[in-house]
């Protein structure tokens, strides 16, 4: 009986002992599992922004063709400066250049290498500067966005790309010549939209993006502190304060198209406020990010200790006293923080704006809350739907631009809370 | 000292008589203060106090005006719509193509309204993105709460947490630009036909997104398990994998399956990743390999651009909006209250 137990014990220690190594395995194995997750996920986060600062980082710089341009009298009547025919000052510094172009349409495929944008340029420098009329000025004035992209090594040097054998030439003798370089992009960060990818910037979206953000920052704000602070502070916990956390947790989990879907049913449609405009992007966002900003504020008042309450009641504060002068500045950090962490997703908020017909065609700087505007991530959208190569190399710069903006706020969210965190 | 202290005490004297005047003034001033403190302008604090409350139950209450105009904007659409569309036809039609007569003399086009490609799309794409981030997402929890040392967590952990904060825009950039041809290119090397936009793209990316809110709700809830049981099963003799798999998990579970959900609340309501990346074409299928489309995709196509609201075409898109509504709240609903469930059993 004995023997047989200790046999028992041995057979099951046995039994383990053999198991063990396939145990261990598992270990490792499952182990290693969690090390491929977190490999895989940060991969991919690497690849992410890889692949878009590859493509973005170009954008950052522009080819440009040096012109000598003549200010000829004769095409820039003084009285009919500002609908003067600049193209054909570029047209003839072109023609000066390659003398030996003849045709018709050699002539105009020598024209695409030059933007039409640098019409605009000669205008603005001329409108500035009356004397130029009648001098020879040497400008860097933009290239077409195809020879951009060739310059950058994006489209093949040989007859599959854009440019046929005769446009080849003549690029290769504008960089023997040392007339074509790449220089700082400053259209892409004082334009608005633009047809051409040349020409296109971000300003006009950012503009709009600053208005609407402006606007949301204004409501969410102050309502989302007011209501966390009748939440916390004057509610009695029963059936109605229930009800309300419900609601706002449920309002923080709803997909952010329906509230597109509440701005364009109430706003525009019931209260007939203008389409497009920052004014109703803005509300649609405030009331997208009151939630997130109720829950985080309730969270920075909850972490204020009653003590202090006390305290001041104790020393004949009122209630409304004892959160204003006490309360609020105590759990304002937490406050802010999770407000500009709730900005920081109202700004690469998309599909709402869509909603409320952020998505125009805008080529003007927005100037007020009910002028056409469109915001940044919209921005982004609508360039990845173009088809030039050019514009998905601008897609990725403004991306590049939003992110950096996303990086500074979350980064001062998270110095906030470092600064001013305190344990009780 | 004797004699400062004396001086002192004099000029201290000489202060007080010089000021006895003043102070009556004073004092009568700030008694007349205190009374007006306490008596009528008391009334007036607290009825500005009232005020004040008043004015913070109204911040509050835009939170409930906020649903109630979700619900009321949608509702009314959506009735609007089916006035048009029988609701059986919208829930149980097997086509969907919502071109609806441009001229009202036009004959032969009426559309067809039924929605069932539309929700298989959506649920197909939602399908891939858990396959996706639901594996990926609790096992980074798993590593970065049993197996990684503190000083792994705090560097793994906010850089998971940034896949949160990008735009979705951006995801959808890059799953049209770039994981699309990718994916193309791999697809025709192995002899696979893969749609430009394609499901699985789609819901590839999105469920990348979705990793970080699944890590960091299971992070949590894995945390939450208290550590005695853990104690016990190594106790037992079990290895970390075997606790792990057999121990927390399981009281983890419900917190965790709440998480899940919340994420498949997200990825059926994501609309920018699909947008870019899923197609429009309503197409009835399960190869993730074909073009399908969503419910947000249809409802920024339907109204993206369209500014009349009588046409069943665009009052559609409040109906697929209003069923989104419903069932993102039901998921929340049923989530929360796991979660809540849950906290009291170890709390």
């Amino acid at each position: 009986m004995n023997e047989n137990s200790i046999d028992n014990l041995c057979s099951v220690t046995d039994t383990v002992r053999n198991g063990l190594a396939r145990r261990y395995r598992a270990e490792k194995r499952f182990r290693w599992f969690g090390v491929c997750a977190i490999f895989l996920s940060l991969l991919f986060l690497v690849i992410l922004f890889g692949d878009i600062l590859s493509k973005g980082l170009p954008a950052f710089s522009q080819t440009r063709i040096k012109l000598s341009i003549f200010f000829d009298p004769d095409l820039l009547p003084a009285d009919n400066l500002e609908s003067a025919d600049y193209n054909a000052l570029v047209k003839s510094s072109c023609r000066k250049l390659f003398s030996e172009v003849k045709d018709r349409r050699s002539k105009r495929s020598l024209y695409k290498l030059v933007s039409e944008g640098a019409a605009y340029e000669l205008r603005k420098k001329v409108l500035q500067n009356h004397n130029l009329i009648g001098t020879t000025r040497d400008f860097w004035l933009i290239a077409d966005d195809e020879l951009d992209m060739l310059m950058k090594g994006k489209i093949l040097r040989d007859s599959t790309g854009r440019y046929n054998q005769q446009q080849l030439g003549w690029i290769e003798k504008l960089e023997h010549d040392g007339r074509l370089r790449r220089q700082f992009n400053f259209t892409f960060f004082s334009s608005g939209d633009s047809r051409d990818p040349e020409l296109a910037g971000i300003l006009g979206a950012l503009s709009g993006t600053i208005l609407t953000l402006a606007l949301t920052l204004l409501l969410s704000f102050p309502i989302g502190i007011g209501a966390a602070i009748y939440l916390e502070e004057f509610l009695k916990k029963g059936r109605f304060s229930d009800f309300l956390e419900v609601n706002i947790n449920n309002l923080a989990a709803v997909p952010s198209i329906i509230f597109g879907l509440l701005g364009l049913g109430v706003f525009i449609n019931f209260f007939g406020l203008p389409r497009s405009a920052p004014l109703v992007g803005g509300l649609v966002l405030a009331l997208m990010t009151l939630p997130t900003i109720i829950i985080s504020s309730r969270a920075a008042i909850k972490a204020v200790p009653p003590s202090i309450r006390e305290a001041a009641l104790g020393l004949g504060a009122s209630p409304v006293q004892v959160v204003f002068h006490h309360v609020l500045p105590l759990a304002m950090p937490g406050m802010l923080t999770g407000t500009i962490i709730g900005m920081a997703r109202a700004l690469g908020e998309t599909a709402p704006l869509l909603m409320v017909g952020m998505v125009a065609f805008i080529v003007d700087i927005p100037k007020s809350f009910s002028a056409a505007a469109t915001v940044l991530p919209v921005q982004i959208y609508l360039w990845a739907d173009s088809p030039e190569r050019a514009f998905s190399e601008r897609t990725s710069a403004a991306i590049i631009v939003l992110l950096i903006f996303l990086i500074l706020m979350n980064a001062s969210a998270v110095f906030l809370r470092r600064k001013f965190e305190r344990r009780w | 000292m004797k004699v400062y202290r004396k001086l002192a005490k004099s000029f201290y004297r000489k202060e007080k008589c010089i000021h006895t005047d003043e102070q009556a003034f004073v004092s009568a001033g700030l008694g007349g203060y205190v009374a007006v403190r306490n008596g009528i302008v008391k009334g007036s604090r607290k009825q500005l106090e009232g005020v004040i409350k008043c004015l913070l139950a109204a911040c509050a209450f835009v939170a409930v005006l906020t649903t109630v105009g979700i619900v009321l904007s949608v509702v009314f659409e959506a009735l609007r719509f089916f006035h048009k569309v029988p609701v059986q036809d919208f829930l149980l039609g097997l086509k969907w193509s919502p071109q609806t007569a441009i001229r009202v003399d036009q004959v032969g086009s009426s559309g067809a309204f039924g929605a069932i490609p539309v929700f298989a799309g959506t649920l197909l794409i939602a399908l891939i993105a858990m396959l996706v981030s639901v594996p990926l997402g609790l096992m980074s929890a798993i590593f970065l709460s049993e197996y990684a040392s503190r000083k792994v967590r705090t560097v793994v952990k906010p850089l998971l947490e940034i896949l949160a904060g990008i735009p979705t825009v951006v995801y959808g950039f890059f799953a049209a630009l770039t994981v699309a041809p990718l994916l193309r290119g791999l697809g025709r090397s192995l002899g696979l036909d893969i749609a430009s936009e394609s499901a699985l793209v789609a819901g590839l990316v999105m469920g990348v997104m979705i990793i970080p809110f699944i890590s960091s709700i299971s992070d949590d809830v894995i945390n939450a398990v208290p550590q005695s049981l853990r104690d016990g099963s190594y106790g037992l003799g079990a290895t970390r994998s075997e606790t792990i798999c057999k121990v927390v998990l399981p009281a983890a579970l419900p917190g965790i399956v709440s998480g899940i959900l919340l994420a498949v609340s997200r990825a059926v309501g994501e609309t920018m990743i699909v947008v870019m990346a899923a197609g429009l074409s309503a197409n009835l299928t399960a190869n993730p390999l074909e073009a399908v489309t969503t419910v947000t995709v249809q409802i920024v196509t339907l109204l993206v651009g369209d500014q009349e609201f009588d046409s069943a075409k665009t009052l559609a898109a409040f109906a697929l909006g209003l069923l989104l509504f419903i069932v993102t709240l039901i998921l929340n609903i049923v989530a929360l209250q796991i979660v809540k469930k849950y906290r009291e059993q170890y709390d």
